[in-house]
């Protein structure tokens, strides 16, 4: 045990030597697919309630098959089966893009974790307070002012903690990526199980780093609901 | 069959190349798969969510611990966790004993292992829902002289069932969806399979994109049975909106 953690600290944590391993790569592709999908999410979620047909139809399509289908055949698609496609292998910018196995990882995360927040945020428009809006409307808010000021403001606060289920299940998520040989924390545990064969320990050690990550997600979700969400309390 | 309606449409692009029956024994695969996890899970749910209800303390801090840790770990980490270390502690076992080495069959361990894990889902689902049947219903049980387990089997199950099922369905939904991994640990599922099929025709990206719709097909489905059956149980409650 402690000469696997002697070899191993190091790669759990940030580096193998050459490249970003383990903890450090586990948190970049988590922040990196977050921060891509909670900006897609924003008009996509809006488009999502809309009244008119065809703005709502191809956002819910687009949710409908990403939460549908797991995002392991999701990165399968993304970085085995596009590139396989002769058309896009030629291609001049697809081809090189596609080739890169953390541009696909990418894709896949951010599309997936997109599709998700889309809809809690979505959830979270739709269940605005009418006297809000209207308030919002007497006092001539319309248009893109009406959304900006009122109606965003509002929901991503009562998504919070819908969100940071999102959040949480995607830093889970997020070990399929070794499947795609980016080496996050699972990767190295991996690597360190078949150099030294001490399975539970290797793999024990990763559930342990990710168990800390959780909670340490959880707990700055905490003080974020302490902030944001103070209003919804009980009156002091 | 297929192949020959694909023919007669001038569709023979779409052809399965005589994959159709590993696809399909793959779905099968994942299906059963699922299903007996649910069962495992369900089972492990119920008792956990009485543990944790339970007023010794012997009972509700392992429960505790129980959820907290298993939902703090990815599923893909406790899978690997738990299907390579099991095939370890095994195989030291037969040595110690000097018995042939057994190999550990990837199903019975995909179902254990997602069972074990989404017990720990369905433990906090179950939880909530009983807490949620008010209690003089149980109380009213009682003193009607019903037994603990008839008390459970006509008065608590069939009303926490009404509050358990949204989470029931979204549980069965990630458990769905995380069957796929199995295929990681050398299970022929339909990722697996889709995967095999896709690498000998190279048709990969066809076989992946057809996989993927047969997950939406199940996961479509699922939701229409989770919907009757929240119609079902939710006979005799009025809803204040809709």
């Amino acid at each position: 045990m402690i000469e696997l953690l002697q070899e191993y600290w190091k790669a759990f944590l940030y580096t193998d030597g050459v490249n970003m391993t383990g903890l450090a790569m586990t948190l970049w592709l988590l922040s990196a697919s977050i921060f891509i999908g909670f900006f897609l999410s924003i008009p996509l979620s809006i488009a999502r309630v809309s009244r008119k047909f065809w703005v709502r139809w191809p956002v819910q399509f687009y949710t409908y098959v990403f939460r549908g289908t797991p995002l392991y055949i999701q990165l399968l698609i993304c970085y085995t089966g596009i590139y396989s496609l002769e058309a896009v292998r030629d291609q001049a910018v697809l081809g090189p893009f596609f080739r890169n196995a953390m541009n696909c990882t990418l894709l896949a995360f951010a599309l997936n974790t997109c599709a998700y927040t889309t809809e809690i945020f979505a959830g979270a428009i739709r269940s605005m307070n009418h006297g809000e809006v209207e308030a919002a409307k007497a006092y001539g808010l319309r248009g893109w002012k009406l959304y900006a000021y009122v109606i965003m403001p509002s929901a991503l606060r009562r998504s919070l903690p819908y969100y940071s289920n999102e959040v949480i299940l995607m830093l889970h998520s997020t070990t399929v990526a070794f499947t795609a040989t980016i080496p996050d924390i699972l990767k190295v545990a991996r690597d360190a199980n078949s150099a030294t064969f001490m399975t539970f320990q290797s793999f024990g050690i990763a559930a342990l780093i990710y168990l800390a990550i959780t909670f340490t997600l959880v707990g700055l979700f905490r003080l974020a609901e302490r902030r944001w969400l103070a209003f919804l309390g009980p009156a002091h | 069959m297929f192949d020959s309606l694909l023919q007669t449409l001038g569709l023979t692009s779409l052809s399965l190349k005589g994959f159709g029956p590993l696809l399909m024994e793959g779905t099968w695969m994942t299906i059963k798969l699922a299903v007996m996890s649910l069962l495992v899970s369900v089972l492990l749910g119920l008792l956990g969510a009485s543990a944790k209800l339970s007023s010794s303390k012997a009972l509700r801090i392992p429960a505790q611990v129980y959820t907290t840790l298993i939902r703090g770990v990815p599923d893909l980490v406790l899978m690997l966790l738990i299907f390579y270390s099991l095939q370890t502690w095994l195989s030291n076992l037969t040595d110690a004993l000097d018995w042939d080495y057994i190999e550990i069959d990837p199903f019975a361990a995909g179902v254990i292992t997602l069972g074990f894990i989404y017990g720990a889902y369905f433990t906090e689902t179950f939880r909530g829902a009983i807490l949620a049947v008010p209690r003089g219903q149980a109380e009213a049980a009682t003193a009607y002289g019903l037994t603990r387990g008839q008390r459970f089997r006509y008065v608590i199950f069939p009303q926490m069932m009404r509050f358990a099922l949204p989470g029931i369905g979204n549980n069965w939904q990630v458990m769905l969806k995380a069957t796929a991994l199995v295929s990681l640990i050398g299970l022929a599922d339909l990722v697996k399979n889709a995967q095999d099929a896709g690498k000998s025709t190279y048709e990969l990206f066809y076989f992946l994109v057809l996989a993927a719709l047969i997950y939406l097909l199940i996961t479509s489905a699922s939701n229409v049975v989770l919907r009757r059956l929240e119609r079902r149980y939710s006979a005799g409650t009025r809803e204040a909106v809709r």
